[in-house]
């Protein structure tokens, strides 16, 4: 039995252990209209990736710890000094310097807002999501980007007030720790391993 | 918030004119597997040569450097593409580049070889698009499209793009929709007129004789649009040479194909639809401030600009080619077009980014008969015809082809070559299609002007590229 591929840093370098790969035999195509005369050949492949979170790496963290981070530009020079950045920017979009992190768990939970919405009925390979997927893209007061996420229970409406909900049990560390839910809806109703 | 520098804003300029003097393209499909993308190519180049009269290796004797658009390595499963089809095309040892730039890959393949000969480096190029999307099914296709938006921030969520798209159409209908059922029927149309207009196309994939009524019961994809509101995935390639005036002379001497100007212009928005800031809309020539100072008072939550509702990337294109090229009025000015239908609604959102209508008034186009080659209300010529070649609902999305395919098309009504490019019997049995019986000409009498707009998802990259008759410029020093 293969084990999953296993990662970890030390002294700033991958330290691997299992498989990243998984090999499946080739097949050839056939053309059933011709002879069974050869056509091409399957190509299968399943291989794991490392991928560094870099300066995000803190938001993805976050997430399992019920906390929403994002970032300001602090910079008494910048024009566009203070502004809020969700999705989490590390670096301020006009000067450049390096952005403050900042807990935004509060804000989001105060003011977040549906700007937009798709209910979306399809998913591709490899979704983790129950279908129909809600996409909702969500403003916040004070904050001039719109975040996307999905809203776990109820139906998305523009304007509807949502809270954000935390997989805080067995997290991902990926953006799908980050769900939202109407406001008002009660803790015991939220899907398995997320919370307030 | 998004201020631009005066630099930044400054009307590009070519610094020696560049023509179009041929194009080319092979049959699209949903999958071919009995072709390898070389053949597909091969079948656009050779093409191109027998337009003007030329073998595929007298066209090749002319040719200085290539520009190779493909998308999604990953969906080919091939990387450095570019250098297979360079080889098998038999042009080494000449200088390639490969350019990506997701949907907008062909519009900015042309871009570079524009560049390329308005610069003086080359005086012929060669621009070929192509995309292989068949070398999954459909549920693993949906994936690899996936990535081309954030992985971090948006791909997990789903793994389709349409999710991340939709939320901007959603907003549309809502706000410059109302959610108007005449609306919806306005949309219903479009994706009737296209796949209508596919019909006539021996090239396209999604020829269908349908009703709106059709559109509106076939299955929701994401409210409120339906599966006959969507794009094609397809199969193909599509080429075009550019030259300068002299060796564009010289190519077409004797041939059908009058050469023509082309610019090509680029704008570019945020990866990801959340970064977009509000700011004020940029005009185009046709447009002043003051008529947007009420969109807000017209259409509730219309007041954030771009917001989810328009296309900053697009309204940049225009911007920068209609001043490169004198256009002032696109509806006065142009003859034919073609846009990025990747959904009826983003259709509409486009009419709007190119200043075919003001924003929040884009259906109009639609429902005024504009668009049609016969307008259905009058039963004279549209005043501006759209997507004749079916466009990305009715004829193809390969996404490296697709915006170069949309200039070969534009090109044809100007060298009143549709027809014949179109309706010859013999490429309707090459491509073992059925020329339907009431198969009509398309040709637009007299073109002079046309545009072609490429555009790259949600809106990451756009091109405008501008096709004109040289004898009917519209600046003198353009
Ligand atoms: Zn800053």
């Amino acid at each position: 039995m293969s084990m999953f591929g296993q990662v970890y840093v030390k002294n700033n370098q991958y330290k691997i252990k299992g498989n990243f790969h998984h090999m499946t035999p080739n097949q050839p195509i056939r053309n059933a209209d011709d002879g069974w005369k050869l056509m091409g050949v399957t190509n299968p492949r399943d291989m794991t990736y490392m991928h560094s979170y870099g300066g995000e790496a803190i938001f993805f963290e976050s997430l399992g710890k019920g906390k929403l981070m994002a970032t300001r530009c602090d910079n008494r020079k910048c024009d566009m000094k203070g502004t809020i950045y969700q999705p989490f920017r590390i670096h301020c979009m006009s000067c450049l310097g390096k952005n403050t992190v900042i807990d935004m768990t509060k804000l989001a939970k105060k003011s977040a807002k549906i700007h937009t919405f798709m209910v979306c009925e399809r998913s591709g390979a490899f979704s983790i999501l129950d279908k129909p997927i809600k996409f909702i893209n969500i403003e916040f007061d004070g904050v001039p980007t719109i975040l996307m996420s999905y809203l776990s229970i109820g139906d998305p409406k523009i304007g509807m007030k949502v809270i954000p909900i935390f997989r805080t049990t067995n997290p991902t560390y990926t953006i799908l720790d980050l769900s939202w839910v109407p406001v008002g809806t009660k803790e015991t109703n939220l899907p398995e391993g997320f919370s307030f | 918030m998004i201020k631009f520098s005066e630099r930044q804003l400054r009307v590009p300029k070519l610094a020696r004119p560049v023509y179009l003097v041929t194009a080319g393209q092979s049959k699209f499909d949903r999958a071919m597997p009995d072709k390898r993308t070389e053949e597909l190519c091969i079948d656009a180049f050779t093409q191109a040569a027998e337009l003007i009269n030329k073998t595929p290796a007298e066209l090749k004797r002319y040719i200085h450097t290539c520009y190779y658009g493909h998308f999604a390595d990953h969906f080919g499963d091939q990387l450095l593409g570019e250098a297979v089809i360079h080889d098998r095309l038999g042009l080494d040892p000449l200088g390639n580049a490969g350019i990506k730039t997701g949907g907008a890959t062909g519009g900015s393949t042309l871009w570079e070889g524009m560049k390329a000969v308005a610069s003086g480096y080359s005086d012929c190029v060669l621009a070929m698009g192509w995309e292989r999307m068949d070398e999954v099914p459909t549920d693993e296709g949906n994936f690899l499209i996936s990535c081309a938006a954030d992985k971090d921030w948006e791909s997990p969520l789903g793994h389709v793009y349409t999710g991340y798209y939709a939320v901007m159409a959603q907003k549309y209908w809502k706000v410059f929709g109302k959610e108007q059922p005449s609306f919806r029927r306005t949309l219903a149309e479009i994706a009737v007129k296209h796949r209508g207009y596919a019909r006539f196309n021996p090239y396209a994939q999604g020829p269908m004789k349908i009703t709106v009524e059709d559109v509106l019961n076939s299955p929701v994809v994401a409210y409120p649009l339906r599966a006959l509101d969507c794009c094609l995935m397809s199969v193909g390639a599509a080429c075009a040479i550019l030259c300068d005036e002299k060796t564009a002379v010289e190519l077409t001497k004797g041939t059908k194909n009058k050469p023509l100007r082309i610019w090509v212009a680029a704008g570019s928005h945020t990866l990801r639809p959340a970064d977009r800031l509000h700011m004020e809309i940029p005009l185009l020539p046709n447009e002043t401030a003051k008529q947007y100072k009420d969109l807000g008072k017209r259409f509730p939550g219309g007041e954030r600009y771009p917001g989810f509702t328009g296309f900053l990337g697009a309204r940049m294109a225009a911007w920068y080619g209609y001043r490169m090229a004198g256009i002032v009025d696109p509806m006065e000015d142009l003859d034919v077009i073609e846009l990025h239908d990747a959904f009826t609604i983003s259709d509409v959102q486009s009419y709007e980014d190119v200043g075919l209508r003001p924003y929040g008034e884009g259906r109009d186009y639609v429902e005024s008969g504009d668009c049609y080659h016969k307008n259905p209300h009058t039963g004279k010529p549209g005043r501006l015809p759209s997507n004749l070649s079916g466009g990305l609902i009715g004829c193809l999305l390969a996404v490296g082809a697709t915006g170069i395919m949309q200039t070969f098309e534009s090109a044809t009504h100007f060298w009143n070559r549709w027809a014949e490019i179109h309706g010859d019997p013999k490429i309707w049995k090459k491509f073992n299609r059925q020329k339907p019986a009431d198969w009509t000409n398309l040709q637009v009498k007299g073109a002079k002007r046309a545009l072609a707009i490429s555009h790259a998802g949600v809106g990451s990259h756009v091109t405008a590229t501008i096709l004109m008759d040289p004898d009917h410029l519209l600046k003198e020093d353009a």
